[in-house]
């Protein structure tokens, strides 16, 4: 049997999760301190991702880095191109895991009280160290869950891969892809195996959140309790 | 040693407009809750931008908006405590005073943090977590983390209202402890007037974002400059008032004439005395004396040591409850004169009087 979409399916899904956690964390975080009417369109742009039908997104990012794309134009002049590689699957699965850990971010730097982060600035910290040493620990469980579901959400991507990196086995053919086309192709067997694994995976990953999460609510309720 | 102050904001109430200076010894700021007072100490500590104004701390500026200086909190080097105290949860007691002292090196971090704790009389927990400290201990950890910055000013927002009572004695000795030993700056808001009084050297009454009365905490309980004042600091008794001579005055909503101690300086808008200057005075005592006025037990109020006595002036049952007069006395004393027929007599001692100008 080739296992090659599950590697690449866990490349991409570990790749698309770094991506996402940098841009994720740092666009909520940098929305954190803003408000205003500009904001909700930035908010709007940012869980677009979440609503919009992957194929959509998938077209969307064809526009962009296709060949008469604005970013796709820019790499032709450096004789490269990204649709139809395996670079294609991390862009698809990141645009589609950023929405939900934005939301998580946010929610999480949300809940850390203000007050915490002013008491930090009288004791003269620079706004660099507030983040670092008091709103990101304090935030820490929300923005670890929302590494998680992202995790998950790129594992899961068909649509967009779909039509931004294609079915190309060994390069771009992640497992949801994989199983699709041995549907396709009637090759039963193929499409329960890969469904398995997907199975296993996810449940794996859902027992270590929901695991994690007990033993957070223990730590903090034996604090509680003084 | 001084911190001066011009500030003006736009709230949502009101606008915020304050101009004092506070040369080293505490100030206390007294005001009724949503007056401005957290919003000054905010103002202050750099967490809120004025719209217009200067603030000089020992001489250096910390915000000019005239000349586009706004010093960020970081380093203004004010101390803050926070109303909740605001300790950081994911550091142990040690590891919050040492979070601004960052310029040390770690060993002089912890030498500072344990003599810190050790001013505080919290020796020995460093290692524990917020949660696992008292709430006086907490309080004490956030002074001695605000402490051992060696700030050039300290404020302090409702120090003491998070506590229980027996607590609250105790940090109120602290306070007074660890005021007497810093010589600088020290502003302290509260809404209780006892507090205000015990801890400050100096009073700042504010109301509305304006301030209503500052100076000597003496002076200011003893002659309220407004109805205002005589009001935040306690006085309960008022009535509108009108001279009719150089020394006495017609006190309409009390439908009798006094006389007052000297003459006027201003003609006086109100009239006013605080529930325990009002004195019991014996019937027969009741023709020689002046200020004095019959009046008839409406209801009581009782604490453990002292008893507050609405009075009516008119022996009329219907009389509205704003036009009772207010007299506290101490229980002990209340027996003595509980028995007798009505109506009892109360004096309002002319040096007692407080005269409010419009």
């Amino acid at each position: 049997m080739d296992w090659s979409p599950l590697w690449i399916s866990l490349a991409t899904s570990a790749t698309a999760t770094a991506i996402t956690f940098l841009a994720g964390l740092g666009a909520a975080a940098w929305r954190e301190r803003r408000t205003g009417p500009a904001m909700a369109v930035v908010d709007g742009v940012c869980l677009l991702p979440l609503v919009l039908p992957p194929t959509v997104v998938g077209f969307l990012l064809l526009l962009v880095f296709g060949r008469n794309g604005p970013v796709g134009k820019l790499l032709l002049s450096f004789d490269t191109t990204v649709v139809f590689s395996w670079p294609a699957t991390v862009i698809a699965a990141s645009v589609v895991a950023f929405p939900l850990m934005y939301v998580s971010s946010r929610a999480a730097l949300e809940q850390v009280s203000p007050n915490l982060l002013e008491a930090a600035r009288t004791l003269g910290a620079s706004e660099w160290r507030v983040f670092r040493e008091v709103a990101l620990p304090l935030a820490w469980p929300g923005i670890l869950a929302g590494t998680v579901l992202s995790f998950a959400r790129a594992l899961g991507e068909f649509g967009a891969t779909l039509m931004l990196a294609g079915n190309i086995p060994g390069r771009t053919e992640t497992i949801p892809i994989a199983i699709y086309f041995a549907v396709e192709a009637d090759d039963f067997r193929r499409a329960v195996a890969w469904c398995t694994a997907d199975i296993a995976i996810s449940l794996v990953l859902l027992g270590g959140l929901f695991y994690w999460t007990r033993v957070q609510a223990r730590m903090r309720g034996a604090g509680a309790a003084r | 040693m001084s911190l001066e102050i011009h500030i003006e904001k736009k709230l949502p109430e009101f606008s915020l407009q304050v101009n004092f200076t506070s040369s080293g010894g505490p100030l206390s700021i007294l005001g009724a809750s949503g007056a401005g007072k957290t919003m000054l100490l905010r103002s202050i500590a750099g967490l809120e931008r004025p719209d217009r104004g200067r603030i000089a701390l020992n001489g250096r500026v910390l915000l000019d908006s005239a000349a586009g200086i706004d010093i960020p909190a970081r380093e203004r080097r004010i101390g803050l405590l926070f109303q909740d105290y605001a300790l950081f949860p994911h550091r142990t007691a040690e590891e919050n005073i040492a979070f601004g002292l960052r310029m040390f090196p770690h060993e002089e971090q912890r030498r500072r943090a344990a003599s810190a704790m050790q001013q505080m009389h919290i020796a020995g927990l460093g290692h524990r977590y917020p949660r696992e400290l008292s709430g006086g201990e907490q309080q004490r950890l956030a002074l001695a983390r605000a402490l051992a910055t060696e700030p050039e000013a300290l404020l302090l927002d409702e120090p003491l209202s998070a506590l229980d009572t027996h607590l609250r004695s105790r940090m109120e000795a602290q306070l007074q402890e660890t005021f007497a030993a810093f010589p600088r700056p020290t502003l302290l808001v509260t809404h209780s007037i006892e507090e205000a009084y015990r801890l400050g050297r100096e009073l700042l009454v504010l109301s509305r974002g304006r301030v209503a009365a500052m100076g000597a905490k003496e002076e200011i309980f003893r002659h309220p400059p407004s109805l205002e004042v005589a009001r935040l600091t306690g006085c309960k008794n008022f009535s509108s008032a009108r001279a009719i001579s150089e020394n006495s005055l017609d006190a309409a909503d009390w439908g009798c004439r006094l006389r007052i101690a000297g003459s006027f300086d201003k003609p006086p808008a109100h009239v006013g005395i605080r529930a325990h200057h009002i004195e019991f005075v014996e019937s027969s005592h009741a023709d020689a004396n002046e200020n004095i006025l019959p009046c008839w037990l409406a209801r009581t109020s009782e604490t453990p040591f002292r008893i507050t006595l609405y009075l009516r002036l008119k022996n009329d049952p219907n009389a509205a409850e704003v036009s009772l007069l207010q007299a506290e006395v101490l229980k002990r004393d209340w027996e003595t004169f509980r028995g007798r027929p009505f109506p009892w007599h109360v004096r309002l001692a002319p040096d007692s009087l407080l005269l409010l100008p419009e």
